[in-house]
C-alpha cells in the first residue's frame, strides 16, 4: 500500500500539533476574574494523563495527514475528542488546589485548537461518510448524551464553567426555559400565522408582493432598534387594554422579545410557504384539479405536502435565528441565556459569558442537525430512492 | 351524450375556440385533430369545466354541465391529462386510487380496482403499485395516468394526448386496450391526439379543428373521401389516403367468393394489412379464414384496388 497525503488532514494534523504542543492546554486564575496563568498538557496534567493524551493526538494527526479510510478517521477523531474531554476535566481536579473553592480552571486556546482540529476531522469525515438523516441525528444524540453523562458524573465539576454553573443551578435552568419559550413560542406563532398568510399570498399575487415588502422591510430593523420600536405600543397596551398587563404583556420583558422574534420569523416562513406553493408542478395541480378535488382537498393532499420540504427549511432558519437572537431579549429583561452574557460582560467574567454562551451554540447546533435531517426525509427524492 | 353546442372560448382580444358545436353520441370514441394551438385541449377542458366556455352551453346526457359544482362534474369524468400530471409524492398504486378514494369507496374495493387497471396496462401491480412516478419510464406514467382517469368507471373520459410518449407497439397495444376498455365500460371517450394514425384507428367520429373552429366532423371514411378543406385534407396526407381507408375496415368486408393459394389470413385484420401481405408474398389473391377458423373465401390485389380507391 502506497501512503499518500490528504491536503485538508495535512493542516489538520498543523492544527493538531499547535494546539498540543505550543499552546496552552488550560488556564489557571487564583479567583475568576484575575488574569489567568497558561498551563501546558504535561504541566496541567497528572504524566500518565499526559502521555494517553499526547499519544492519542499524535495518531490522529498521523491518520489525518494520510489519507485513510473515513471510518477510521471518524472513529480516531471521536476518541481523541473523548480523550480531551476526560482530560480537561482531570487538568480541573490536578491542578485545583486541595480545598480551595475560589481557584478557576477553565480550557485555554490549546484546548480549543485541538478541538477545533478535530472536529474538522469528523466533520470532513462524516460528510464524506453520507450518513442518512436518522444516522446523524442518532450520531448527534450519541454525542449529546456522551456531554450529559460526563456532566452528571462529575468529570468536569472543577471547570470554572460548572463551578460558575454550581452557584446559579436554579437560575440557569429557569433562563434556559425562558429562552427555549421564546424561541420556541415565537416559532410556533409564527409557523401557525406564517403558513396560512403565505397560502393566502400563493392565491392573491397583489397581496404577495405588499405583504412580502413589509415583512422584508421588518427583517433589516436591527433588533435592539426592535425592541426599542415595540416598548411604546406594547406599553400603551399593558395601560389601556384590560386584561393586557395581566397576561404579561409590558413595554419591556418578555412580551416585546417575543413580538419582535415572531416580527422576524414571519418573513422566512410566509417567504418559504409562498416558494413551496409556487414550486408544485403546474401538471400536478392541474391533474387534481381536473380529477375533481375541491380547492382545500387540493391545497391539503396535494399543494401542502409538495411545499413542506420548502415550508420546513423556512422554519429551519427561523429556529436557528431565533435560539440566537433571543440571547437579546436580555438586554431589554426578556430573560434567556443572554442573561447570562450581558452579566459577563458587564463584570468581565468570561466564565459566565460562557454560561450563557455554550448552551445557545448548542441548541442552535441541535436544532439545525434535526431540522436538516427532517427536511432531507421530507424531500420527497431522497426517501423515494430509499424505499424503493 | 355530450352536445356541445355554440361554445366560444375569449382570452381577452383572441378567441381561442370558435362556436363550436358538436353533439357526441354515447358510447362512441371521437378524436379531435389539429395543429398545435388550434384549440384542442380548450375545448376538451371546456367539457369538465377546467376552462370555463365564454358563451355557449354544454350538456351532458341532456343536463348543463353547470348545474353542478365543477368539482363534483369532474368526478364523474375521467380525465387524463396532456403529459401525465401524476403526483409526484404518491405511490402509482395512491395516484390511481385518487378519485375512488375522494368517492369514498371502501379499501378492498380500491385495492381491487388498482390492481385491475395495472393489469390491463401490462405493469404488474405488486412491482409498480408501491413505486413513485419519478421512478417509471415515460411510457409507464403515461399508462399510469390514463389508469388514474379509469379508476372510477366514469361513463365519459376525456384524454389529451394519452398516449404521446409511447413507443409504437405498446402504443398499439395500449389503444387496443383502450377499445376493449370503452367497449366493456361503455365509455364515451373525447380524445386529442396529434397523430393521424391514432386518429383513424381508434375514432368513430373526427373532429378537425383550426384556429378555434371545427372545420369538419364526420366519420373517418368520410373524410377521407370529402375533405371539407384542403387543412383536412394536408392534414390526412394525401399521400396516405388509399391506405388510410382500407386501414379502417377489416378484411371482412373484402371477402370475395373463391379460394386462393398460400397462407391464410384472418378477416379480423385490418384491409391495410392484406394488401401489404398481398404484396409481400407477391402472390394477386389469399385465403381468408373467419374467427372459429374456417375458410370463408379470399381476398384479392385488384378487390382491395377497388377499394382503396377515392370514391369521389
Ligand atoms: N389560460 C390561457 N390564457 C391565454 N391564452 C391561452 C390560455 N390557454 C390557452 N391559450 C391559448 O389558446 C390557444 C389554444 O390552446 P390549446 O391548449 O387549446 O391548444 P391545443 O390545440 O391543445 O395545442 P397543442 O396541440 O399544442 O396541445 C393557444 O394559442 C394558447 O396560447
Ligand atoms: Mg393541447
Amino acid at each position: 500500500m502506497q501512503l499518500r497525503v490528504d491536503k485538508l488532514g495535512v493542516i489538520i494534523a498543523a492544527l493538531a500539533a499547535y494546539g498540543a504542543f505550543l499552546a496552552p492546554f488550560a488556564t489557571f486564575r487564583a479567583n475568576r476574574i484575575v488574569a489567568g496563568e497558561a498551563r501546558s498538557i504535561s504541566e496541567a496534567l497528572p504524566p500518565v494523563w499526559a502521555t494517553v493524551i499526547l499519544l492519542f493526538v499524535i495518531a490522529a494527526a498521523i491518520v489525518a495527514a494520510l489519507k485513510t479510510p473515513s471510518p477510521l478517521r471518524l472513529a480516531i477523531a471521536f476518541s481523541t475528542i473523548a480523550a480531551l474531554a476526560l482530560g480537561i476535566g482531570a487538568a480541573a481536579g490536578h491542578l485545583t488546589p486541595p480545598e480551595n473553592s475560589y481557584a478557576r480552571v477553565s480550557p485555554a486556546s490549546g484546548f480549543w485548537v485541538l478541538l477545533f482540529a478535530l472536529g474538522l476531522l469528523a466533520a470532513d469525515a462524516l460528510t464524506r461518510l453520507r450518513p442518512s438523516p436518522l444516522v446523524r441525528v442518532l450520531f448527534l444524540c450519541g454525542v449529546l448524551g456522551f456531554v450529559a453523562a460526563l456532566l452528571m458524573s462529575g468529570t468536569w465539576d472543577g471547570l470554572s464553567l460548572l463551578k460558575e454553573y454550581a452557584s446559579r443551578a436554579e437560575t440557569f435552568w429557569a433562563e434556559a426555559g425562558k429562552h427555549v419559550m421564546l424561541a420556541l413560542g415565537s416559532l410556533a406563532a409564527a409557523t401557525i400565522i406564517g403558513i396560512p398568510v403565505g397560502v393566502l399570498c400563493h392565491r392573491v399575487p397583489r397581496l404577495r408582493d405588499g405583504l412580502l415588502g413589509v415583512l422584508n422591510a421588518i427583517q433589516t430593523i436591527p433588533s435592539i432598534a426592535l425592541f426599542g420600536i415595540l416598548i411604546a405600543p406594547l406599553g400603551w397596551l399593558a395601560i389601556h387594554v384590560p386584561g393586557a398587563a395581566a397576561i404579561g404583556i409590558r413595554g419591556i420583558g418578555a412580551a416585546p422579545a417575543f413580538v419582535a422574534l415572531f416580527l422576524y420569523s414571519l418573513l422566512p416562513v410566509v417567504a418559504n410557504t409562498v416558494v413551496g406553493l409556487a414550486g408544485v408542478p403546474r401538471e400536478a395541480n392541474d391533474a387534481a384539479r381536473g380529477i375533481g378535488m375541491t380547492d382545500f382537498q387540493r391545497l391539503a393532499g396535494i399543494e401542502f405536502p409538495l411545499a413542506f420540504p420548502v415550508i420546513l427549511t423556512g422554519i429551519r432558519i427561523v429556529l436557528v435565528q431565533n435560539i440566537g437572537l433571543a440571547t437579546i431579549a436580555a438586554l431589554i429583561g426578556g430573560g434567556g441565556f443572554g442573561v447570562f452574557v450581558f452579566q459577563g460582560v458587564g463584570q468581565t467574567a468570561m466564565d459566565l459569558v460562557l454560561l450563557g454562551a455554550v448552551p445557545t451554540v448548542v441548541l442552535a447546533f441541535t436544532a439545525a442537525i434535526v431540522l436538516d435531517a427532517l427536511i432531507e426525509m421530507a424531500t420527497p427524492n431522497r426517501n423515494q430512492v430509499q424505499s424503493a | 351524450m355530450i352536445e356541445i353546442e355554440g361554445i366560444t372560448k375569449r382570452y381577452g382580444e383572441t378567441t381561442v375556440v370558435r362556436d363550436v358545436s358538436l353533439t357526441i353520441a354515447p358510447r362512441t370514441v371521437t378524436v379531435i385533430v389539429g395543429t398545435s394551438g388550434s384549440g384542442k385541449t380548450t375545448l376538451l377542458r371546456m367539457i369538465n369545466r377546467l376552462v370555463e366556455p365564454t358563451s355557449g352551453t354544454i350538456r351532458l346526457d341532456g343536463e348543463d354541465n353547470r348545474s353542478l359544482p365543477g368539482y363534483e362534474l369532474r368526478r364523474r369524468i375521467g380525465y387524463a391529462i396532456q403529459g401525465h400530471g401524476l403526483f409526484p409524492h404518491r405511490t402509482v398504486a395512491q395516484n390511481i386510487a385518487t378519485v375512488p378514494t375522494l368517492l369514498g369507496w371502501d379499501r378492498a374495493r380500491i385495492d381491487a380496482k388498482v390492481a385491475e387497471l395495472l393489469t390491463l396496462f401490462q405493469l404488474d401491480p405488486a412491482a409498480f403499485g408501491p413505486r413513485y412516478p419519478h421512478e417509471l419510464s415515460g411510457g409507464q406514467q403515461q399508462r399510469v395516468g390514463v389508469a388514474r382517469a379509469l379508476a372510477a368507471e366514469p361513463k365519459v373520459l376525456l384524454m389529451d394526448e394519452p398516449f404521446g410518449a409511447l413507443d409504437p407497439i405498446i402504443r398499439a397495444k395500449a389503444q387496443d386496450d383502450l377499445l376493449a376498455i370503452q367497449k366493456h365500460f361503455e365509455t364515451t371517450i373525447v380524445l386529442v391526439t396529434h397523430d393521424m394514425e391514432e386518429a383513424f384507428h381508434l375514432a368513430d367520429r373526427i373532429a378537425v379543428m383550426d384556429k378555434g373552429e371545427v372545420v369538419q366532423y364526420t366519420t373517418p371514411a368520410e373524410m377521407l373521401v370529402k375533405p371539407a378543406t384542403g387543412f383536412v385534407e394536408s392534414l390526412i396526407g394525401a399521400g396516405e389516403r388509399p391506405f388510410r381507408l382500407l386501414a379502417i375496415e377489416t378484411v371482412a368486408t373484402a371477402v370475395e367468393p373463391g379460394t386462393a393459394e398460400g397462407k391464410a389470413i384472418s378477416s379480423a385484420v385490418s384491409q391495410r394489412e392484406a394488401l401489404s401481405t398481398l404484396l409481400w408474398s407477391g402472390r394477386k389473391a389469399l385465403p381468408v379464414v373467419g374467427p372459429d377458423g374456417v375458410l370463408i373465401g379470399k381476398v384479392s390485389l385488384d378487390g382491395l384496388a377497388q377499394r382503396a380507391a377515392g370514391r369521389s
